[in-house]
């Protein structure tokens, strides 16, 4: 019995855990190529939560169809985001573009509190999912949780294929190692940056709509975001399979907290692993610490 | 016709001038070197070149066609690389995908496939070194790289900063040769800037020789190897004349 709860509660940390992940990985990809903090990864999230809830429960489109919906639409959104306001700021400090992320966040918190139908209350969708378990002797496993490991873990594969062997994914890499060199080459810097800003609110999006059926769809879910902060930077903030185990880290620790700790851990936990990996090791479990060139 | 021409040309560093009204003509085919102290602004006209820095006055013609203003990258597409000076190839990227990155702008596959054969024939190395990190080569093999790199775009021109900067003698002549047989084989004209003059004079056809963003001479290299002044300021020959004990006084004379 005791080895059963341990299992849960792990998986259950894990699936989490997937979600910060994904998070994180939107956060270390925009950051490495665009050197761009965003803070406005959050309300992303949350408007792709709010699009597959529309098309869900309005449209009564299929489950598949609204999830494609949320993450094509945050995509475009990623890419509206960069061309109307952060392309005019190129060459700017680096706070003033991550204020200015900070103002969007306002704004789309804002927008959803005045869309009809939406406003400032919580709402809910079934997925294919819902209430649906899976039985090995007398652990059970909700499916949901299930379906947001397959995703992420999918999702990575293609992230990982899309970096290594495409044109596009390679050149992402390179003008985030040396963006000179990237002109140099004919690398059209702004494409790439639009790029990567489509495929990170994308990302955004899609961890929104995994985590609806945990958190619920409300204007605050983007506060979600504030607990792949230290998943992002245990995991070095420059390195993507980091943020993945640093995700994964911070999941499963907030889980098995909440669970054999006493009430109020499970919030502190995350930051307290965050303060320790960080005491030990200041660039972060995967962080290359950076050498100044001479 | 020139295949590049630049007239008057005129480049700011933020508020400081850096090369005062210049003008080059380079023949298609030749190998073309600008000579100059540090900060004489070589760097400042490949960069005005290749389209990093917009020239404030001035034309840039590039096979008849105005290049200067165009973007860095429709440069790239007409034919023209900068090689830039420090190398800057991509760390964490084996030496396949910064060969990759050479070819961004191509569509042609199969002379992609060949091109990769041509770089790895006249830089043996990367073919050994395929799949390796281009951040943990050494210099010299970094610098072998940045050059089969730059000839993965089929330029017409190539523009090389300092291409021996910080390497062996023995590599620098490797390099050297290299260039020369690039030239005469793949018929690539190439600006070359250098400080070691006496390898760019021994090297190129056509010599510039550059004094705080001027042009203050220009002439054949065979010629400009015997000019007095370049002699003693460039290849450090000194006359072992009274002169010499006095060195101080003797003045540039373009000065």
């Amino acid at each position: 019995m005791v080895l059963v709860e341990f299992t849960q509660t792990v998986i259950t940390g894990v699936s989490v855990g997937c979600i910060y992940a994904l998070v994180a990985l939107g956060l270390v990809i925009l950051f490495k190529a665009t050197e761009v903090f965003s803070f406005v990864h959050g309300e992303i999230m949350m408007l792709g939560a709010f699009i597959a809830f529309t098309c869900i429960t309005f449209f009564h489109m299929s489950y598949i169809l609204s999830f494609l919906a949320a993450v094509f639409i945050t995509g475009l959104l990623g890419i509206g985001i960069e061309r109307l306001t952060v392309r005019p700021l190129i060459g700017e400090p680096v706070f003033v573009i991550a204020i200015l992320t900070i103002g969007l966040g306002y704004v789309f918190r804002a927008f959803v509190s005045m869309v009809p139908q939406w406003g400032t209350e919580t709402w809910g969708f079934k997925t294919p999912f819902s209430d649906q378990y899976l039985r090995s002797g007398e652990l059970v496993i909700a499916q949901d949780l299930v379906f947001i490991i397959v995703c992420t873990v999918l999702l990575i594969l293609v992230l990982a294929a899309f970096f290594r062997f495409t044109k596009a994914g390679v050149a992402l890499r390179a003008t985030s190692q040396n963006q000179l060199a990237a002109v140099y080459m004919g690398i059209g810097v702004n494409k790439v940056f639009t790029l990567t800003w489509a495929i990170t609110a994308a990302l955004g999006g899609i961890a929104g709509v995994l985590v609806s059926p945990l958190t619920f769809v409300h204007m605050y879910m983007g506060l979600f975001v504030i607990k792949a902060f230290p998943a992002a930077v245990l995991g070095g903030f420059s390195s993507i399979p980091g943020a993945i185990v640093g995700g994964l880290i911070i999941g499963v620790a907030e889980s098995l907290s909440g669970f054999y700790l006493p009430e109020g851990w499970k919030s502190v936990t995350p930051w307290i692993i965050l303060i320790l990996i960080l005491l030990v090791r200041p660039q972060g479990l995967f962080g290359i610490q950076e050498k100044k060139k001479v | 016709m020139p295949l590049l021409k630049i007239r008057n040309i005129e480049s700011y560093y933020g508020p400081i001038m850096a090369i005062k009204g210049v003008s080059l003509d380079i023949e298609e085919g030749s190998i073309v070197t600008i000579l100059g102290a540090n900060g004489a602004g070589k760097t400042t006209i490949l960069k005005t070149i290749s389209g990093v820095l917009e020239p404030e006055k001035g034309t840039i013609e590039f096979q008849e066609e105005r290049i200067d203003g165009v973007s860095p990258a429709d440069i790239v597409r007409r034919g023209i690389v900068h090689v830039p000076e420090g190398r800057e190839v991509f760390d964490d990227l084996t030496v396949r995908e910064n060969l990759m990155m050479g070819s961004y702008l191509r569509k042609d596959r199969l002379g992609i496939k060949n091109d990769v054969e041509m770089v790895c024939d006249y830089f043996p190395i990367l073919r050994e070194r395929t799949n390796q990190l281009a951040g943990y080569m050494s210099g010299g093999e970094q610098q072998m790289l940045a050059m089969a790199r730059a000839l993965m775009a089929r330029p017409k021109l190539m523009l090389l900063d300092e291409p021996s900067l910080g390497l062996s003698p023995a590599l620098m002549n490797d390099i050297f040769l290299i260039v020369r047989r690039i030239n005469e084989e793949q018929k690539t004209t190439i600006l070359l800037v250098e400080q070691n003059a006496r390898m760019a004079l021994a090297l190129a056809h056509f010599g510039y020789i550059l004094d705080l963003g001027r042009f203050v001479m220009e002439n054949t290299c065979e010629e400009l190897k015997e000019n007095e002044d370049v002699k003693e300021f460039y290849l450090g020959v000194k006359e072992a004349t009274v002169r010499d004990t006095k060195r101080w006084k003797r003045k540039k004379k373009w000065r």
